[in-house]
């Protein structure tokens, strides 16, 4: 085979990494390039995209992997082993280089680095360490990191991922034991949730010592995230939500990503040839919302789901469907309800919630007052009581759904 | 009427002194005039207002205001200091205002800040450095000579690396001051007054590099120790390539995924008035044009190679069912009755759901409805060991009378809860046609009610793809009362099955 050149390489290994849905650049510690050899800098709040793609996503890191030659034959990998992608694999100068000439010219936020297994788990585990460490000693580079890490890589290797990384992830892959099994048979959920369970474990030390000791190592300081590929296996969105809480729950999880499965060049006969809605992923996004900010438990979330089917209807969204499911929750006062209640109503997201309830302290608000706060006045006047406005009427109409569902439109291209 | 003229269109330090003398003075806003040097220089100083000593006395502000105000004092709505004037005046007579967000004028100014903020955190994404050698061969600007001092000794030369693309991407050996010789140009357009704003984020960022950031309206350059300020300058002040931007496009077409387009969610948080300064975005209408072709040939080759582990992926789908949990018939039924017969097989039979006895085997179509199936293939001359065949529901689900269970019909919920398995059933085997058995089959298969009576007898193109028939269920013939009805319905059930085989002749 011709030796590969490095755009070549990149190339292949791009997109080899496109699968992963996860590009955030948020949540670290904040970090500047004053004082000292290298470039860079992170904050603690939300990250930055530097491009969008026409698919919709964020473009914040240089995301690859190492190398797209793999061990395993997980059917859903355009990396599997039985696959006849070119492949390709960067030395760690590569990389190192490819990040740094990217960054200074501030085309993105720092490096997310995954990598098929090749030869060993700890070999494999051992080389992706490696090129954040050079990049964080060797070029004293502070700008974000994200390392994929091995669950049956040595713990101790492991551990050094996490200490020149603000961010550390291991991939569910599916959201049934069944589906991981027919889907990806040389995983294992036990494993992977043990090593997430030692993520944890890591974090959580560190961040005592952190507190206890001012010049104890940072340890990922981004957290750990996972991603789950949606529509491969025969999870509903009921089952999906159930596990992202429990994983939530379990790992102290900042994120859970929803990947929905797509076609892939040279893809195996396993997997089902008919992908599921990008909607669908819409939706269980949004749900994870309701968990993470607008205070709804798992089951509430699931409630909202077809009692039936257990999916999310895709027409309107999740928050929507549980009003409409459990309407003698409204009308919702928005002179009086505590927070929790305002934040039930279709239409209001958590700031307009804050904004009404600082506002609120002054004077009674009015139908008028919340239309400023909210993007539309027309989902919300249904659940809602200002001092103007009572909609009981309205919320006892059957046909209540149609006048709040947005209207039918075309789906997007190939939704 | 008073005139004030602040020293910059960001000059909200100049706008704090001033609105503080002018709210002393219980000047009303309306009665103020606001420029920025140089607006107006006919009348400058004419009423000008002398800078308010310190002492004149003070008065406090909320917090929330005054930074409110250093946000929208950058947004280019001439009126923004006017505006806030008077929102000040207002705050001073109301307290809580500043939490009251919907006041209308609160609104406003929350807009302008919003805004501003909006594009301070656009040029932090979108603006792109080109990499020059520093110092130039030749002036690259007139504008943006060296902030150095002009008596530095001059450093030397250095070599301009060679972004052989064909091989590696990085500048220099890797050391951390393989930029040194280098500087960095960017050419940004924002729609607000931020440059000055902006300009600690790109310090703390790219500390150790020498950069400057060209906008319309100032410049701004880092020598690695000092933030200097220069006049505004024009695009062709700014390097006009780098060869690195070609790898980075090969970087944004390579993770760009076409069978996810989203225009929308790209356009919204990347609208087009920033693509004229991203390389980048040159590629957008080709990958876009060309996404759906590329999709569709991944799903044709997918669907073309498919065969070669058929026989697997079936075993793992029917694994996977086993398992299953997507409705709540698993919890009284006894298992899973999955499809049975040859993956390869031409011709699929969909009936409506397991009954009492398939429960318990295991099987499908064992039971008497089952035999009356089996005698109907006969008479059809149809072998059914080659031929597939499954339920459009997985699990049996019964009313329990006594010691019998009850076949109980399936509602849609199940039905739709259960339409995946068969799906990825017909997607595997891709028969030439399947034929649906009875109105529940017909449901699942095509998506919607279909009455038999006037369906059956032709076919139908599936929705997933292959020709789909309809018929009834073999049950059905088992509840006709009468011997004469029975058999005629049998024999219309048989030229049902006769027709569909035939098509595999055809």
């Amino acid at each position: 085979m011709a030796q590969l050149d490095t755009r070549q390489k990149l190339e292949i290994l791009a997109d080899a990494a496109k699968y992963d849905a996860s590009c955030a650049s948020s949540g670290s510690v904040k970090r500047d390039s004053r004082g000292g050899k290298g470039i860079g800098s992170t904050d603690q709040g939300m990250g930055i995209c530097h491009a969008y793609a026409p698919d919709g996503r964020c473009i914040s890191l240089l995301k690859i992997l190492l190398t797209n030659s793999c061990v395993f034959d997980c059917h859903y990998c355009i990396n599997r082993k039985s696959s006849n992608v070119r492949r390709a694999r960067f030395t760690t100068d590569e990389v190192v280089q490819l990040t740094l000439a990217f960054y200074r010219r501030n085309y993105i936020e720092g490096l997310f680095l995954s990598s098929g297994i090749i030869r060993s788990s700890d070999y494999t585990m051992e080389r992706i360490v490696e090129v954040a460490r050079s990049l964080r000693e060797d070029h004293d580079f502070r700008g974000y990191i994200h390392l994929k890490t091995i669950p049956d890589a040595d713990p101790e290797l492991v551990h050094r991922a996490g200490l020149h990384a603000d961010r550390v992830s291991i991939n569910v892959e599916l959201p049934t034991r069944a589906g991981l099994e027919r889907l990806a048979p040389e995983k294992d959920a036990t494993r992977i949730e043990g090593a997430m369970a030692g993520m944890k474990r890591d974090i959580v030390d560190a961040g005592d010592a952190t507190r206890r000791y001012k010049s104890a190592p940072r340890f990922a300081p981004a957290g750990q995230s996972t991603q789950m590929i949606v529509g491969a296996d025969a999870a509903t969105d009921r089952d999906i939500v159930t596990r992202a809480a429990g994983l939530y729950g379990k790992f102290d999880l900042r994120r859970v990503y929803y990947s929905a499965f797509s076609p892939i060049p040279d893809a195996s006969a396993v997997l089902p040839l008919k992908r599921p809605p990008l909607m669908r992923e819409h939706r269980l996004y949004q749900s994870d919302w309701l968990m993470r900010f607008y205070e709804y438990t798992s089951d509430e979330v699931a409630a909202a789901a077809d009692d039936t089917t257990g999916m999310m209807p895709l027409d309107i969204d999740p928050k929507l469907a549980w009003a409409l499911k459990f309407r003698d929750r409204f009308p919702v006062d928005v002179n009086h309800a505590p927070r929790e209640a305002l934040l039930r109503v279709p239409g209001l997201g958590t700031r307009a919630v804050d904004r009404i309830l600082a506002a609120r302290r002054w004077r009674r608000l009015a139908l008028a007052d919340v239309g400023r706060l909210t993007v539309s006045l027309a989902k919300v006047r249904p659940f809602l009581i200002a001092s103007d406005w009572k909609p009981v009427a309205l919320s006892e109409k059957a046909d209540l759904r149609s006048l709040v569902a947005p209207k039918a439109k075309q789906m997007e291209l190939f939704g | 009427m008073r005139i004030v003229t602040l020293e910059a269109e960001d000059d909200f330090d100049g706008w704090r002194d001033a609105v503080r003398g002018l709210v002393l003075d219980q000047v009303p806003p309306d009665q103020v005039v606001w420029q920025v040097g140089g607006d107006d220089p006919g009348e400058l100083f004419a009423g000008q207002m002398p800078v308010v000593p310190a002492d004149r006395g003070a008065f406090s502000v909320p917090r929330a205001f005054i930074d409110l105000a250093r946000s929208a004092t950058l947004h280019s709505e001439r009126q923004r200091f006017a505006l806030l004037h008077a929102l000040l005046v207002r705050v001073l007579r109301e307290p809580g205002l500043m939490e009251d967000q919907a006041d209308p004028q609160v609104r406003k100014i929350e807009g302008l800040a919003k805004a501003v903020r909006r594009d301070i955190h656009k040029m932090r994404a979108f603006l792109r450095f080109r990499e020059v050698p520093h110092p130039p061969a030749q002036p690259f600007q007139r504008c943006c000579a060296s902030p150095e001092p002009s008596d530095a000794p001059p450093a030397p030369p250095p070599d301009r690396p060679q972004h052989n693309l064909g091989g590696r991407v990085g500048e220099r050996a890797g050391t951390a001051q393989n930029s040194s010789g280098m500087r960095y140009v960017a050419w940004f357009e924002p729609e607000h007054h931020i440059v000055r704003a902006n300009a600690g984020f790109f310090v703390d960022r790219f500390a150790t590099m020498r950069w400057s950031i060209l906008t319309p309206e100032i410049s701004i350059h880092w020598d690695g120790k000092r933030l200097t300020q220069g006049p505004g300058a024009s695009k062709a002040d700014a390097p006009e390539g780098d060869p690195i931007e070609a790898v980075w496009k090969t970087y944004y077409a390579s993770i760009f995924n076409p069978a996810r387009v989203k225009v929308g969610a790209m356009l919204k948080e990347m609208p087009r008035k920033y693509w004229k300064n991203m390389p980048e975005t040159a590629l957008i209408p080709e990958l876009i044009a060309g996404a759906q072709a590329r999709e569709q040939v991944m799903v044709a080759t997918a669907r073309a190679k498919s065969g070669d582990n058929v026989e697997a992926a079936w075993a793992a789908l029917r694994d996977e069912a086993m398992q299953c949990r997507r409705c709540d018939l698993y919890k009284h039924a006894t298992q899973t009755v999955f499809g049975e017969g040859p993956v390869d097989a031409d011709l699929v039979f969909v009936g409506e759901q397991p009954g009492d006895q398939e429960d318990l085997a295991g099987k499908p179509f064992v039971g008497p409805a089952g035999q009356m199936f089996d005698r109907a293939l006969a008479e059809a001359g149809i072998d059914r060991a080659r031929v597939y065949v499954s339920n459009a529901v997985k699990h049996f689900k019964f009313e329990q009378r006594g010691k019998r269970r009850i076949h109980s019909k399936p509602d849609a919920g199940e039905i739709s809860a259960c339409r995946w398995w068969i799906e990825q059933e017909l997607a595997l085997m891709k028969p030439r046609v399947t034929v649906a058995l009875g109105a529940t089959a017909a449901r699942s298969l095509f998506g919607k009610v279909m009455t038999i009576s006037r369906e059956r007898g032709r076919p139908h193109d599936l929705p997933g793809g292959g020709e789909g028939w309809i018929t009834v269920h073999p049950s059905f013939l088992l509840r006709l009362p009468d011997e004469e009805a029975r058999r005629e319905e049998f024999a219309k059930f048989v030229d049902d099955l006769k027709a569909a085989a035939k098509r595999m002749r055809d």
